[in-house]
């Protein structure tokens, strides 16, 4: 069996918003810092790094882990850089998890960043190649149609999407770390202007500068760190192409098949009942019941059915709360999304989400997606050692 | 905030676009694609393994990675398998929003691309609107997808694209492992 791995710090930026007046490499590492803080520990305790963001020409850094290597006390460690686009901040917690499981390394950092305010990611999105036409459309052209055959194929209410953004910006307002911090208004969600038809401004994610990082150590440190383990019952990624004859978009075969094998490895056969919380990457509101039926939630069809019974609002006492931090929906620094998702589940189970605190959380999932929902990286946390 | 004002508001960040200038090397198959639609003509390729016909041809089979020489001569008439009515202006062309990108699927063939549609009510549009290619002045051609201006609707009933897929895959069994 392998070394069980468990998080034992976890460190954001103070606030995710846009124009953090601090330079990248301050970024990361004041993440990074307040990970070493909350798992005890200093830069001489860390056996190696591995970083993820977003890809390159997003902020025109090439090879930024290089120009970063100083910032986050790597200088003569070992260090990594992890690629899988908008997944790419859970992909990078699962490959730190792995390095410390295969008994690789002890103790290891992990960090991920994007400064959207210093980048333009729908000129990135839309980059020029003769055999399309260019048209800029970014990532709210490209998911804005699969989201209008979810629509098609469910018959549901067109106003889940906002009932989501809604219920996500309502949690956010308890997460000091979330960039969208205004009491959100229903009506004025549901009034407010098409950008991609069916998607309405209110249903798009912010752009925001930020970054998170975390601190993995094995079962001997977790247990001497001073604050409680988020143990890793189980990791998984999977990929598929982004194009092919008739890909199945709405419920993409990737992403069940990284949610059924991690579900695997930390014995969870009902996930709606036997996950606490789940922090699952919706940037665009609709994403919540499409990703609801992904993961088996929900069965096919019916994932808008949990968003209109409250099952996923903390604020309505649903039994399976999905974002308590707010999501992607309420901070989006793309190369770090996934990263938080996965550390606000750690969050969780440690009992250390302060106001966002779900009462009695043991289990939580932590997801992300990237490219044409084509990357998926998933995780369970558990406060029991499994 | 007045302009002596502006003057003494410290400087913490400025706009420098960078422009990259770079040669496309597009590969056999795309290259061959790019001189066929350079003459008005549309060619995919087909799977040797599925049977299934991709355009614009890539040299593989993305579901089974096998290399693809087979050519076929597609027509300019496809499906909409969907769509987005787009509100934001695309630089530096004229199309004004509220325009549609949709995802198309070409007669004969089985993977969608994207491209815009228009002369038409954006309200008129759905889920299997069938629609043909308004190309540019012969002139015009380059080797580019933008030879084709948009398409239009075509005056047809819309179809059902879960038929159209299942009909498709039936079709496509015939060429497997040929």
């Amino acid at each position: 069996m392998a070394i069980q791995a468990a998080v034992v710090g976890v460190g954001q930026s103070e606030r995710f918003r846009t124009r953090i007046k601090a330079s990248i490499a301050g970024l990361v590492r004041e993440a990074a810092l307040n990970a070493l803080e909350d798992a005890g520990c200093s830069w001489d305790d860390i056996d190696a790094v591995i970083l993820g963001k977003a890809p390159d020409f997003f902020e025109g850094h090439l090879m930024p882990e290089l120009y970063l290597a100083e910032a986050l006390g790597c200088i003569g460690k070992p260090m990594l850089r992890v690629h899988t686009a908008g997944s790419v901040g859970g992909s990078t917690a699962c490959v730190a998890a792995s390095y410390v499981q295969s008994g690789q390394f002890e103790r290891i950092l992990t960090v991920t960043y994007e400064k959207q305010s210093e980048s333009n990611a729908m000129w990135a999105l839309s980059s020029k190649q003769p055999f399309n036409p260019h048209l800029n459309a970014g990532a709210g052209g490209f998911f804005a149609p699969i989201i209008r055959e979810y629509m098609r194929r469910t018959k549901a209410p067109e106003d889940v999407g906002c009932k989501v953004a809604y219920k996500d910006r309502m949690h956010a307002l308890k997460n000091p770390h979330a960039h969208v911090q205004e009491e959100p208004n229903l009506e004025e969600y549901l009034a407010s202007p098409m950008l991609w038809e069916p998607l309405r401004f209110s249903e798009v994610c912010p752009s925001s500068d930020g970054a998170c990082a975390m601190v993995i150590s094995n079962e001997d440190l977790a247990k001497k760190s001073p604050n409680p383990p988020a143990w890793i019952a189980g990791t998984s990624m999977r990929s598929e192409p982004t194009m092919y004859p008739w890909r199945e978009e709405v419920n993409p075969r990737a992403g069940n098949d990284c949610a059924k094998d991690v579900y695997k490895q930390a014995g969870i056969t009902n996930p709606l009942k036997e996950i606490d919380m789940a922090e699952v990457y919706v940037p665009f509101s609709w994403y919540e019941p499409m990703w609801a039926e992904n993961l088996f939630f929900a069965e096919e069809g019916e994932g808008w059915k949990l968003v209109l019974e409250g099952t996923t609002s903390r604020d309505e006492g649903g039994s399976c709360p999905w974002n308590v931090s707010g999501g992607v929906m309420s901070s989006n620094p793309i190369g770090a999304s996934g990263m938080i998702r996965f550390a606000e589940a750690a969050l969780q189970v440690r009992g250390m989400a302060e106001d966002r605190q779900v009462d009695g959380c043991k289990t939580a999932l932590g997801h992300a997606f990237g490219g044409g929902a084509q990357f998926f990286a998933t995780w369970i946390v558990k406060s029991d050692k499994p | 905030m007045s302009e002596e004002n502006a003057a003494k508001e410290p400087v913490e960040g400025f706009e420098s676009p960078v422009n990259l200038k770079y040669s496309f090397a597009a590969g056999r198959a795309t290259a061959k694609f790019l001189r066929e639609i350079k003459q008005g003509r549309i060619v995919g390729q087909r799977s040797s393994i599925t049977g299934k016909v991709i355009v614009p041809p890539r040299g593989s089979d993305p579901e089974t990675g096998t290399a693809t020489v087979e050519e076929v001569v597609l027509p300019d008439v496809g499906t909409v398998i969907s769509f987005t009515i787009c509100h934001l202006p695309i630089p530096n062309n004229p199309i004004m929003p509220p325009f549609i990108i949709a995802n198309i699927v070409l007669d004969e063939s089985d993977q969608t691309f994207i491209h815009l549609v228009s002369e038409c009510n954006n309200e008129d549009i759905q889920i299997g609107t069938r629609l043909k290619a308004k190309w540019k002045d012969s002139s015009e051609w380059g080797l580019s997808m933008e030879n084709i201006q948009y398409f239009v609707p075509l005056d047809e009933a819309p179809i059902d694209i879960e038929e159209l897929k299942q009909k498709r895959l039936k079709e496509t069994e015939k060429y497997r492992n040929a």
